[in-house]
C-alpha cells in the first residue's frame, strides 16, 4: 500500500505501518495450511501422484520388451473376462466379511470390557499393552508362527488328543481356509480394539445412568446409547481390518498352502513379470473396489464430522 | 449396576454383573488366543541343534540365536536390523512433526480442511503393495534407483502419516483450548505457547504417535518390497529366509523381538510415570 503513494503522504502510512506490525497476525485458515501443508504436500507427491500414474499406465500397450504409450481398455478387458480374476476376488472379499464379523465381536466385546468392566486405571494400561506388545514381533513371524502350532503334530492337535477330545490329529486345521481366517483374525484384531475403545472411553459416562434411570433395561442401553455413541470407533476399526484383508500379501500365500491366491499376490506375480499396464489395471480394479466399500462405510458414519470437531 | 467405571466411586463394593464374568472370560479367551502361538515360538526358538521349525523338540540349545549373528549363514540379518531401526527412527520423527502440526492445524475449520482428510483417508485404506508400486513405477520412468532413504522412506511415510493424523485427532479432542488462552491472556507469544503449554500437554499423545510409527515402519512388507532397492530391511529378509528355507532362526528373531519390545515398553512405561509424577509435583508447588 505505502509503496504506490507520493512522497508527501509518506510519514504517516509508513509510521502506522509499523505500529500495525506487531499487531498483524496470519489469517487463521492460513495458519492451518502451514501446520497441514507438509502431510499434505507428501501424501500428494508419493500418494496421489504415483495413484494417477498407474491409472495412466493401466491404458498402455505393452509386449515381452517394453511397455508403450497408449489408450487401450484391453488391460482391462483381459482382466475382467478372466474367470480367475473374479475367482479371487469372490475368495477375497468372503475372508474380508468373515474376519471382519469376528474381528467386531471380539474388539467390540473386549473394549467394552476393558473401558467399563475394568475399574482400575493401572490395571486396564496393563491389559491394553498386552493386547498390543505381540503386535511388536514381525507379521510374518506372528502368521507363520500359526504353522507349529495348528500342524499336524502341532501344539493344538496335541491338546485336543491329551483332552480326549479326537483320537486322531484333525487335519483341515493348517493350510485351509480356517488357517487363513485364525491368522487374519490374529492379526488385525487390534485394529478394532484400538478405535473402539478410544470411542468408548469418550462417552459420557452420565448418559448411562440417565438411560438406566430412566428405565432402559441393560441390553437397551447397549443398543440405544452406547453403540451410537461408538459408531466411530466401529467405522474406523472396520475400515482398518477390511483394507488390511484386501491388501493382503502373504496370509494367503503362506497359510492356505497354495490353495488360494490373494488379489494382491496374483498382482505381485504380475508386477514380478514385468507386466506393469495389466498390473496397473488390476491395481485399479482393486483401488476402485476398496473405494466404493470405504464410501459405503462413510455414509453410513461420518467419520469426519466425527473425528475433527 | 451396570458400568462401575473409575468416576463412580461407590460402585467399588457393587456386585459385578453376570456380563463382567462372560466378558472376562472372552478376554481371558483372547489372551489365550493370542499368547497361545506366540508361546509356541518362544519355545521353538530354543529348539535343538538337530531340530526342526515343528514339535516335537530335541533337546534344547542356543544354536539358533547364535545363527542370527553368525556370518554367511543367515546373510544380513544384524545388518538388515540396523537399517530398519534407521528407518523407522527417521519415520517416527517425521511423523511426529509432520502430523503433529498438520493435528494442531485441524483443530479449526479451514477451506479445503475436507480435501486433506480424504487424502489422508485414501492413503491410509489404499492397499499396501499398490502405494509401493506406484512409488517404484514412478522412480523408473524418471530414471532413478530406488534405495532406502528415499522410495521406501516416501513409501513408508504414505501409511504413518495418516495413522499419525487420525491419533492426533484423538488426542487434540481431550486438549483444552481454555489453557493456551489463558497462556495468550498472561502475554505468552504464539512460540511460548506452543512449547510450554501445548506441547507439554499433548505429549503422552505425542510419544504415542511416535511409538505407533515406528512400530508399523519397523514391521512393514508390502509397502517396501518394490520400492527398497539393493538393501534389504529386516520383514523383508524374513520374508525372503520363510522363502528359501525354514529354521528356528526366525522364531529366535521373534523371541528376540519380543523380549526388546518388553524392554522399550518398560522403559517407556517409566518415563511416562515419572513424567506424571514431577507434573503433580510441580501442580502441587504452584497449587
Amino acid at each position: 500500500m505505502s509503496s504506490t503513494t507520493s512522497l508527501g503522504q509518506l510519514e504517516v502510512p509508513v509510521n502506522r505501518k509499523r505500529l500495525a506490525i506487531p499487531h498483524f497476525r496470519f489469517p487463521t485458515w492460513a495458519v492451518s495450511w502451514l501446520q497441514v501443508g507438509p502431510l499434505m504436500l507428501i501424501l500428494s507427491v508419493l500418494f496421489a501422484l504415483p495413484t494417477i500414474l498407474f491409472l495412466v499406465v493401466s491404458f498402455f500397450d505393452y509386449d515381452r520388451i517394453g511397455i508403450y504409450p497408449a489408450f487401450i481398455l484391453d488391460n482391462y478387458h483381459d482382466l475382467l473376462t478372466t474367470p480367475s480374476t473374479w475367482r479371487v476376488y469372490l475368495s477375497s472379499l468372503k475372508f474380508a466379511v468373515i474376519v471382519w464379523g469376528i474381528t467386531l465381536f471380539l474388539g467390540f466385546n473386549i473394549a467394552y470390557f476393558l473401558v467399563f468392566h475394568i475399574r482400575s486405571n493401572m490395571l486396564r494400561t496393563v491389559l491394553f499393552l498386552a493386547c498390543a506388545i505381540p503386535f511388536w514381533t514381525s507379521g510374518i513371524i506372528r502368521a507363520i508362527a500359526w504353522i507349529p502350532f495348528l500342524g499336524r503334530n502341532g501344539a493344538f492337535n496335541q491338546i485336543l488328543m491329551a483332552l480326549g477330545v479326537t483320537s486322531r490329529p484333525l487335519e483341515f486345521l493348517l493350510f485351509s481356509d480356517f488357517a487363513v481366517i485364525v491368522t487374519y483374525v490374529h492379526l488385525f484384531t487390534l485394529l478394532m480394539i484400538g478405535p473402539i475403545a478410544n470411542s468408548l472411553a469418550k462417552i459420557d459416562r452420565s448418559l448411562i445412568e440417565a438411560a438406566l434411570d430412566a428405565g432402559a433395561s441393560r441390553w437397551a442401553t447397549m443398543t440405544n446409547v452406547i453403540v451410537p455413541l461408538s459408531k466411530t470407533g466401529i467405522a474406523l476399526g472396520s475400515l482398518l481390518v477390511f483394507t488390511q484383508v484386501m491388501g493382503d500379501y502373504f496370509v494367503v500365500k503362506t497359510m492356505s498352502g497354495g490353495q488360494s491366491a490373494s488379489i494382491v499376490s496374483m498382482l505381485s506375480t504380475e508386477i514380478t513379470a514385468m507386466q506393469y499396464p495389466p498390473a496397473s489395471a488390476n491395481a485399479m480394479v482393486l483401488v476402485v473396489f476398496v473405494a466404493i466399500m470405504v464410501a459405503c462405510m462413510m455414509r453410513v458414519v461420518d467419520v469426519r464430522k466425527e473425528l475433527v470437531k | 449396576m451396570i458400568v462401575g467405571g473409575p468416576s463412580r466411586a461407590g460402585a467399588v463394593t457393587d456386585k459385578r454383573p453376570w456380563t463382567f464374568y462372560a466378558l472376562g472370560t472372552l478376554f481371558a479367551a483372547y489372551m489365550a488366543f493370542l499368547y497361545g502361538p506366540m508361546l509356541v515360538i518362544y519355545l521353538l526358538s530354543f529348539q535343538g541343534e538337530n531340530g526342526g521349525v515343528t514339535f516335537p523338540m530335541v533337546g534344547t540349545s542356543l544354536t539358533w540365536f547364535s545363527d542370527i549373528v553368525k556370518p554367511g549363514q543367515m546373510a544380513n540379518i544384524p545388518v538388515s536390523f540396523s537399517r530398519s531401526i534407521g528407518l523407522a527412527s527417521l519415520v517416527s520423527v517425521l511423523t511426529v512433526v509432520f502430523s503433529v502440526a498438520a493435528g494442531l492445524g485441524f483443530r479449526r475449520r479451514f477451506p479445503g480442511s475436507g480435501i486433506v482428510f480424504y487424502l489422508a483417508v485414501a492413503s491410509l485404506v489404499m492397499p499396501s503393495l499398490l502405494v509401493g508400486f506406484g512409488i517404484g513405477l514412478g522412480f523408473q520412468f524418471l530414471g532413478w534407483e530406488t534405495s532406502l532413504f528415499t522410495s521406501a522412506l516416501g513409501a513408508q511415510l504414505t501409511w504413518t502419516l495418516p495413522f499419525g493424523l487420525f491419533a492426533m485427532f484423538a488426542v487434540v479432542n481431550r486438549f483444552n483450548r481454555s489453557w493456551e488462552e489463558a497462556a495468550a491472556d498472561l502475554g505468552a507469544s504464539a512460540f511460548q505457547r506452543l512449547r510450554h503449554v501445548t506441547l507439554p500437554i499433548l505429549l503422552p499423545g505425542i510419544l504415542g504417535v511416535a511409538m505407533g510409527a515406528f512400530t508399523l515402519s519397523y514391521d512393514e512388507y508390502a509397502r517396501t518390497t518394490l520400492t527398497i532397492g539393493q538393501h534389504n530391511t529386516l520383514p523383508l529378509e524374513i520374508y525372503a529366509l520363510i522363502s528359501s528355507a525354514t529354521s528356528p532362526t526366525l522364531f529366535a528373531i521373534g523371541t528376540l523381538t519380543t523380549g526388546g519390545s518388553f524392554v522399550a515398553i518398560g522403559v517407556t512405561l517409566v518415563l511416562v510415570v515419572r513424567m506424571q509424577r514431577r507434573r503433580t509435583a510441580a501442580s502441587l508447588k504452584v497449587g
